[in-house]
Parts: structure tokens; C-alpha cells; sequence
């Protein structure tokens, strides 16, 4: 049994909510900077171009990319022959988070009853999802998300006869209602089967693919093609401003499901898209 | 819709809020204040107790965002804008009490567009998801009200050639409906 010190999640954490805040992953340039060369709204080209002006100042300054650095949101694929020694793995994790917030000079956005609105300071607590797996190691995938696009996100119990038209259309209808409010470009993450709470929990584990790479079986990359090339004939283009780019990529992951059921999420994710995979 | 930018300063008089229209880029040089949802919460309250508000809304722009925080050195954080319609339900009692101007992420609700219209106001949207290229153009930041709130405190900034965009103007005109149908295939 390989034992980790607690210390290493709580380093761990706290150094990539800090990195991925002001350095945005290549897949992501590269995702933009493909949208601005395709663009044909002039004011669309116009906002990527700042995009990607704003991700080099970013980097160069280390400055968040964007004033919301979001929900912390850490998804660990726990090997079972792990023993993790010190603090139990929640408090570690949450240390990270509210170090490196407070270290960063990352904002805090959290409010610790969602009634009572009282802000936390520190952006605790985070949302922490773990899965044990085989081996004797610890994947942390860290993301810090925006809550102008989790506000647009929806879910819905289709029905087994509406089927795939079914799922088309309320996937593009989600983005058609989000309008400009989610900031576009964005990365539509799909989950569709499961349960209630596993069409959700897919489709936002969809969002950490890198952006644009397609699920490995062909009728979901089909279905992910689809749903691009009609939600970028939408019109609404970068922020909404009108152009192509409404969304760069839209990742699917699927589940299996009951005999009556077709429950679908899309969870909706800005330009500001801030992931980073980290292996210990 | 790539006319001619304008520049303007607040606090906005009629005439200027008239010559604005939608699709038309601006650049604000002057006093801004921040606000966003807790403030807003925070002024009704005020309103309703008939206690005076932190700043005089005649004229004035409210910039819908939370910035993060200054390093050493630094005015402000990255500042870009936060989503203005969940604001839309305030936008009739603080029109009442003069504010001319908003600016923000994203399309707002029917209600608001015609609000703007009838108070002879204007929104601006700027680009969500740009706030360390956005901060560059604050001058000063400087907390004015209701600290414990955070990031969501009201904060006075100076700003120099601000960019944003007339998002739905005095006629009742709409840059985000405009765009649908330019570009929707």
C-alpha cells in the first residue's frame, strides 16, 4: 500500500488553482485562435482576437483571465492501493483551495449557506467528486468554473421516443436560450442517460476532455458534429454579438439508462475554460 | 454595426443618451461605479427605508462586476463584466432615481429593453471573459461601500477609454436581436 502525505493534495491543489486561473491550456488557444481565422463577423474576429490578447496578458502578467475564477471543482480518480496519511482527504483538498485563493489573489465567489448569502472569503468550500480506480496513484483533475455559464446550464427528462431528434434540440435550445449570458464561444458538455444526478455528473466530466476531441465511438462523435455545426448556425456568435463561433466544441458522454428514461444535461462552459489534470 | 466609436463621460446628460444606438462601440472615460447582485440587494433595502445611497445615481453608469483582487502594485484585479440580467427585476427603481446607464455580460430581459426606452436610458455589454485586458483601461478603484460584501462591495472606479458597446439603446433598439438575424442561418 503506497502511502501520500495529505500535504501533497493540499500543495497540489493550491498550486493549480493558481496556475490554471492566468495560463489557459493550448487546446484552448488553439481553439480560439481556429474560431477567429473562421469567423466572418467582423465584431466576432474583432472579440476573439481580444480573447486571445486577454490570455497573453494572462500569462505574461499572471492576472486571472477572467474576474470570476469560479467554483473549485476537483474530481480525483483515487487508486485503491492508496493510503492517503494526515488529514483526511476533504480537509486536505479544502486547504488547497482556500491557500491557494487566498495566495493567488484569486477572488472569493463562494457563499457558505444559499440562502443566508454570506460569502466565505476564501472560495471554500470546493465540490469534490471522487472515483477509486485501480493502482496506487491519485489523478486530480482541478477546474475553476464560472457560474455566468453553470447559471445557463439545464437538464431534462426526455423521453425514449423523442430520442435523438429529442436530444438535438434541447441541446441547441440551451444554448439558443443562453444567449450571450454565458460568454460564447463555449464548450457544451452533454451528458445523456444515466440517472438524474449521473446525466449531470457526465456531463460536466465530458468538460475535461481536451477542447474539440471527440468521444472514441462514432455515433456520439456524429451526434457531437451535429449539435456543433447547428448550434454555430445559430447566429449568436462571440458574446452574442452576432457570427459563426458560438460554441468551439461540444463534448457527449453517454451511460447506460432504464427502460423509460432519457435524461439529458447539458452543462454549458465559457471561453474561460480552466482545466488542469495532475497525476501524484 | 462597426460604426464610428464614440466617446463618452459620465455623468450622461438626455441628449448624449439619445444619440447612442445599439451597435455602436463607446469608450467611457471618467467615474463608474460598480454593483452587482448582494449591492444591489443591499440598495433596495436602503430605498425602501428611504436612507440615502452610497452614491447619487443621477446620470450615472453601474458596472455589473466583481472584481478579483489587487496584487501589490496593481489598481484592480481582473474585471471583466458579470451576466446584467439577473439584475433586470432592480432596473425600474433605480431608473426612477436617474441612472442613465448599465454595462455588462449578455442579452437582458423584454422588460428591461423597454424600461431603457421609457427612462431614456442605455445599456452597454462588454466582453465577458476579458478582465485582464479590461483592467488595463481602470485608473483607480476604490471601495465606497458595504466592505463586508467582498468582492461584491460598491467600488468607484476611473476609467480611460473603457471599451464597451451600446447593447439596447433609447429607441428600444436591440444589438443582440440585430445580431441573430444577421448572422442566424
Amino acid at each position: 500500500m503506497r502511502q501520500i502525505d495529505s500535504q501533497v493534495l493540499t500543495e497540489t491543489v493550491e498550486k493549480g488553482f493558481i496556475e490554471i486561473t492566468h495560463l489557459p491550456g493550448g487546446d484552448l488557444i488553439a481553439a480560439l485562435d481556429k474560431a477567429r481565422q473562421e469567423e466572418d463577423s467582423p465584431i466576432g474576429k474583432d472579440i476573439l482576437t481580444q480573447l486571445l490578447e486577454n490570455a497573453r496578458l494572462g500569462r505574461e502578467e499572471q492576472t486571472p483571465i477572467c474576474q470570476d475564477t469560479g467554483n473549485s471543482i476537483v474530481f480525483m480518480e483515487i487508486g485503491q492501493d492508496v493510503h492517503i496519511v494526515g488529514e483526511t482527504l476533504s480537509d486536505a483538498v479544502r486547504r488547497g483551495v482556500s491557500q491557494g485563493y487566498t495566495k493567488g489573489y484569486l477572488r472569493a465567489s463562494i457563499v457558505g449557506d444559499p440562502l443566508e448569502r454570506k460569502n466565505t472569503r476564501d472560495n471554500t468550500p470546493p465540490f469534490v467528486h471522487t472515483e477509486i480506480t485501480s493502482g496506487d496513484r491519485i489523478k486530480i483533475t482541478m477546474m475553476a468554473k464560472g457560474s455566468g455559464c453553470e447559471n445557463m446550464s439545464r437538464f431534462k427528462m426526455l423521453t425514449p421516443a423523442q430520442g435523438r431528434q429529442g436530444v438535438v434540440d434541447f441541446v441547441v435550445d440551451t444554448v439558443l436560450q443562453g444567449g450571450g449570458k454565458p460568454c460564447p464561444p463555449l464548450i457544451v458538455g452533454v451528458g445523456i442517460g444515466g440517472t438524474f444526478d449521473m446525466a449531470t455528473y457526465i456531463a460536466k466530466k465530458s468538460l475535461f476532455r481536451p477542447v474539440g476531441e471527440h468521444h472514441p465511438e462514432p455515433h456520439v462523435k456524429e451526434l457531437e458534429e451535429e449539435l456543433l455545426e447547428k448550434i454555430n448556425n445559430l447566429g449568436l456568435g462571440p458574446q452574442g454579438w452576432g457570427g459563426r463561433a458560438t460554441a468551439l466544441a461540444v463534448h457527449v458522454e453517454t451511460y447506460p439508462c432504464h427502460i423509460a428514461s432519457l435524461p439529458v444535461a447539458v452543462n454549458i462552459e465559457c471561453h474561460s475554460h480552466r482545466v488542469k489534470t495532475v497525476t501524484i | 454595426m462597426m460604426n464610428d466609436v464614440v466617446k463618452i463621460r459620465p455623468p450622461l446628460d438626455e441628449k448624449t443618451v439619445r444619440s447612442l444606438k445599439a451597435g455602436q462601440r463607446v469608450l467611457i472615460t471618467g467615474t463608474i461605479y460598480t454593483a452587482r447582485d448582494a449591492a444591489h440587494k443591499r440598495m433596495m433595502e436602503l430605498i425602501k427605508k428611504n436612507e440615502p445611497l452610497p452614491f447619487d445615481l443621477k446620470g450615472q453608469i453601474i458596472y455589473y462586476v466583481g472584481p478579483t483582487p489587487a496584487k501589490p502594485g496593481q489598481v484592480v484585479g481582473s474585471a471583466g463584466p458579470t451576466t446584467s440580467s439577473r439584475m433586470d427585476s432592480y432596473m425600474e427603481t433605480l431608473y426612477k432615481l436617474g441612472l442613465k446607464g448599465t454595462i455588462g455580460k449578455g442579452n437582458r430581459s423584454q422588460e428591461v429593453i423597454d424600461l431603457v426606452r421609457k427612462y431614456k436610458a442605455v445599456h452597454f455589454s462588454n466582453i465577458g471573459g476579458a478582465g485582464a485586458l479590461i483592467a488595463k483601461t481602470i485608473r483607480k478603484c476604490e471601495m465606497i461601500a458595504f466592505e463586508d460584501l467582498g468582492t461584491e462591495a460598491i467600488h468607484r472606479m476611473e476609467v480611460e477609454n473603457f471599451s464597451a458597446i451600446v447593447a439596447y439603446d433609447s429607441e428600444g433598439n436591440d444589438l443582440y436581436k440585430e445580431a441573430i438575424k444577421q448572422y442566424g442561418r
